[in-house]
């Protein structure tokens, strides 16, 4: 039997703003509970939600960024509950008229191809705070802090049909963020979260199959791990003729499997209606044109102009702009040495190869984009060769900071004074008689032999350009 | 000198008549006097009110002084005061102290004016006769066997038996002009959007306005000026500039139109009410107005609809008290759900309960649309039946309740006849209108209100006609033997 995977995402970003989304408390991460808690946070009696504007910025900027209808009239709904981190025992949101309608994000596939992801909607709401179960003695803890943070929930179309695309979508969700500056996206502290919609259904069949909710997972990894767990349990629950029962699940990473949260799933009727205490919020064109002036270049539009302007390849200029910050140290350091295509070799090649080693960030990396920069010039201006720059690349990597100090303590600097290369020219055809008859014969490839005998007479340091010139020269001259 | 309108006290003040001090010192005593029978306030701020009073004495003597500075005023107990109980009539809130003045508490605070205490209301200003109050009923100043009206009923009773110059109330659904009625007082209920609301705890957010209950149009005009204008902490605040709502009071009232609702002057309509309107109309025709009858087809609707949209959303707005963070907790509970059912159980009464529950219901999957769509779809047709009867008059007066003052206990158990209570009014909420009651007569020995209703904004001119009728009446200056 041949299945079919259906997955959808919501995913919640939490938005990068100074202060909450219906009140002037801090949304600083990790502060002492309760200490960023307001009386309206704390749903004091009379207190009101005032719309942070900035919240309403982001947002329409995410929905340009993925090409969504904008909603000119949004209206907020309170969502109705009980629970003890919910301190008003509603959660205003945004249910029939979210600020972002319906858009799309193109993922690429792993084998190269392009698929179109359909955004189904993304909405504006408030975040709860936490409930903290353990050190209490049988009681448990409230914290505040985060209640009002304001939310950007994207909802996917269930349009994603493995793991790999979930994860390549969340990617591309996750750099489009970074992009717009208006989130950390940093899934561990819960900046983002994913809850994941899984279902299966057998190969051809148009119906959906009955879904389960994976709710919360952290990582991109724990994300495919969760629906391929989930995947492969549906498919065998259904092969042993069991069903699928709808229901929240959650994903233990220390067991990798995903299990019930919920045994018996009541539907919770949230009552939801609009929330008197805030107007509709009304945009026109003019406010959407100025957030759109506001938009940075985003990553499809600058992997196009780097493929024109710097003649990077495209698989290239992909990684280059994955994140806007390595596109960002990408430019700089190409700007300072001049040389785009040298510049995206070091990046893509030796430094990605050092971050990944070392388990990071572009923005934590050790050697600054003035420094890559700088010792690309050197090899430009003929100071190092690329050989010995690797040299440097480590020095730097090492913590060392400046560029010509270490060529100048090492010693690497590139031997370009002509009368010594000749003296070293001289001194291996001298050394060699053999190879140079064998050269003077016809066989073309004892050349390289000469070039790899110069190089550890002069420790690499000689010109490579001058030295073969002068090598064929005087190998022919006689 | 405590029966005396705001305007003639603020008189006095400044002739130096009196001082504030002494002023507050005098309705203490009659508090102390007279409270304990009638139980208008439950909290008493006597200390606070002396050093308030104090200093309204230096603000006069400066000559920085505001009409009301120096004013001795009562809260509703709905408002936020910082530091002083705010109990909302509620068991729930019996001890939460806010650490915040409400708007409206603050505005009235930096205007002069001096508060004695806040004022016994209906719990959570769900009622029309003011017996739902964890507090105790209170009672009628002009009958104390009666009930002062709800849900600002502690109000209107400090109002009128001179325990207070003016007061505070609110008005989701009729709560200060029917209490106005009841006690012989000059209620309006502004504009919705007109006062903010922040700081007043939420009954129904789309309908609750707060508003003046005075001695005379006059000095509701003097207390809109202070209370009135736009509030950034709430979104629903209209963004308005300064509007001095005594600028107009003494403009002449020729070529005033009045609509009078066919639906309010049936048979149904008591007799005694209708000759009470009758005479009032007659003298406002006197002094320039015309009358022409006028239609408001979907009023009988407004008591349904109300009793659908303020549950709605009371059931939502009293979901905060949980037991969580403040207010009532019940002892040891045993887990969550128990701390909630409990909590909630014994920390509401029983119109409350009553109010969520029918407001929960009405928002439940597959009722939603059958009474809460249905019921804001009622609301936009009274709305409209409002602007087209203003198309052709300036402002509409009818009843403002079907009967004067009624007796402790009548209808207590009968919460549907309650509910009816506010036939008149509720359309005006419904529709987001400025409305107010004013003293038009006394039926055996209770005084009895008439309503104007006007278009959104329209305050100046029912203030306008108001003191006009007051100036040719003295029905508002009649006062109860306490």
């Amino acid at each position: 039997m041949s299945w079919e995977t259906v997955i959808g995402l919501e995913v919640h970003v939490q938005l990068a703003t100074k202060s909450k989304l219906f009140s002037g408390s801090a949304t600083e991460f990790g502060a002492a509970p309760n200490t960023q808690a307001s009386i309206y946070d704390l749903a004091l009696p009379g207190t009101l939600p005032v719309m942070n504007e900035e919240v309403l910025r982001m947002a329409v900027s995410f929905g340009l960024a993925v090409d969504a209808e904008i909603g000119k009239r949004s209206v907020f709904d309170r969502k109705n509950y009980f629970y003890p981190d919910l301190p008003k025992g509603y959660q205003i949101t945004q249910l029939e008229f979210p600020t972002v309608g319906r858009g799309s994000l193109k993922i690429q596939l792993e084998d190269g191809s392009d698929k179109v992801i359909g955004i189904t909607r993304a909405h504006i709401e408030e975040d709860a705070g936490k409930s903290l179960h353990e050190d209490f003695q049988g009681m448990s803890g409230i914290d505040l802090n985060r209640a009002g943070t304001p939310l950007l929930e994207i909802v996917s179309d269930p349009d994603l049909r493995n793991a790999k695309e979930a994860v390549a979508y969340l990617k591309k969700l996750h750099s489009i963020i970074l992009y717009l500056g208006i989130s950390d996206g940093n899934m561990s502290q819960g900046s983002m979260r994913c809850d994941a919609n899984v279902s299966v259904r057998k190969k051809g069949a148009t119906e959906f199959g009955t879904r389960t909710e994976i709710k919360n997972v952290n990582s991109f990894r724990f994300v495919e791990k969760a629906i391929n767990y989930e995947v492969q349990r549906q498919i065998e629950l259904i092969e042993d003729g069991g069903r699928v029962v709808q229901e929240t699940r959650l994903y233990d990473s220390d067991k990798d499997e995903t299990r019930s949260m919920r045994s018996k799933e009541v539907a919770n009727d949230y009552r939801y209606f609009p929330e008197p205490d805030l107007l509709p919020v009304i945009i026109d064109d003019e406010y959407i044109a100025a957030v759109r002036a506001t938009l940075p270049e985003l990553p499809g539009a600058r992997c196009l102009r780097f493929v024109s302007q710097y003649s990077l390849s495209e698989y290239d200029a992909d990684v280059l702009t994955s994140s806007r910050n390595m596109a960002d140290y990408f430019e700089e350091v190409a700007r300072l040495c001049g040389d785009a295509k040298l510049s995206a070799n070091w990046v893509t090649a030796d430094l990605l190869g050092l971050l990944n080693k070392n388990d990071l960030d572009i923005t934590s990396s050790p050697i600054k984009p003035s420094q890559l920069g700088t010792m690309i010039s050197r090899i430009k201006d003929n100071t190092i060769s690329g050989k010995l720059a690797k040299t440097v690349f480590e020095a730097l990597a090492e913590g060392e900071s400046d560029v010509d100090q270490i060529i100048e303590a090492r010693g690497l600097k590139q031997v370009t004074d002509t009368g010594a290369i000749e003296k070293l020219v001289d001194d291996v055809i001298a050394g060699n008689p053999d190879q140079v008859a064998q050269y003077r014969a016809g066989k073309d490839a004892v050349f390289g032999f000469f070039v790899g005998q110069a190089m550890k007479i002069s420790k690499g340091k000689a010109n490579p350009a001058q030295l073969n010139e002068l090598l064929r020269n005087k190998l022919k001259a006689e | 000198m405590l029966s005396k309108t705001v305007a003639e006290l603020s008189g006095a003040l400044t002739r130096k008549e009196v001082s504030a001090r002494e002023l507050t010192q005098a309705y203490l005593d009659k508090i102390h006097q007279l409270n304990p029978a009638l139980n208008a306030y439950v909290t008493i701020t006597a200390e606070q009110a002396l050093a308030q009073a104090d200093a309204a004495d230096n603000r006069r003597a400066k000559g920085n002084a505001s009409p009301l500075t120096g004013i001795p005023i009562a809260h509703k107990d709905i408002f936020c005061t910082r530091g002083v109980l705010t109990a909302c009539g509620s068991h729930m809130l019996h001890n939460f102290i806010a650490p915040y003045d409400a708007t409206v508490v603050e505005r009235l605070e930096q205007a002069g004016a001096i508060m004695l205490g806040k004022t016994n209301m209906d719990e959570f200003a769900m009622g029309s006769s003011n017996e739902t109050s964890w507090f105790g009923p209170v009672r009628n100043p002009w009958d104390q066997a009666r009930v002062p009206g709800g849900s600002s009923g502690g109000s209107a009773a400090a109002v009128a038996a001179g325990l207070c110059a003016m007061a505070t109330g609110t008005d989701t659904g009729g709560s200060i002009r029917q209490p106005a009625s009841f006690c012989g007082l000059t209620g309006l209920k502004p504009t919705y959007g007109r006062v903010s609301r922040w700081g007043m705890i939420a009954f129904a957010s789309s309908l609750d306005q707060a508003g003046p209950l005075t001695r005379s149009a006059e000095d509701a005009a003097l207390m809109m000026n202070a209370i009135a204008g736009s509030d950034l902490r709430d979104s629903t605040c209209l963004e308005l500039g300064f509007e001095d709502f005594t600028a107009k009071l003494n403009q002449p009232l020729a070529g005033l139109r009045i609509g009078l609702p066919r639906e309010h002057f049936t048979k149904d309509l008591n007799p005694a009410v209708q000759t009470i309107l009758q005479n009032a109309i007659r003298t406002l025709e006197s002094l320039g107005a015309s009358f022409k009858e006028v239609s408001l087809p979907n009023n009988y609707l407004s008591v349904p609809a109300y009793y659908v949209i303020a549950p709605a959303e009371a059931s939502a707005n009293l979901s905060r008290f949980d037991g969580v963070r403040f207010g009532y907790r019940c002892e040891n509970p045993d887990n969550l759900e128990d701390l909630y059912k409990r909590s909630r159980g014994e920390g509401f009464g029983d119109e409350v309960k009553r109010r969520i529950m029918v407001g929960t219901y009405a928002l439940s999957a597959g009722y939603y649309d059958a009474y809460y769509i249905k019921a804001q779809k009622i609301r936009r047709l009274i709305k409209q039946d409002f602007d087209l009867a203003f198309n052709d008059v300036d402002l509409i007066l009818g009843p403002t309740s079907p009967h004067t003052a009624f007796k402790l206990g009548e209808k207590v158990s009968d919460p549907v006849t309650m509910y009816l209570e506010d036939i008149y009014t509720i359309a005006v909420n419904l529709a987001g209108l400025p409305g107010m009651s004013l003293p038009a007569g006394m039926l055996n020995g209770l005084p009895i209100g008439m309503q104007l209703v006007g278009p959104s904004l329209s305050e100046s001119r029912l203030l306008n006609v108001a003191h006009q009728f007051q100036m040719n009446t003295d029905w508002h200056s009649q006062r109860p033997e306490v």
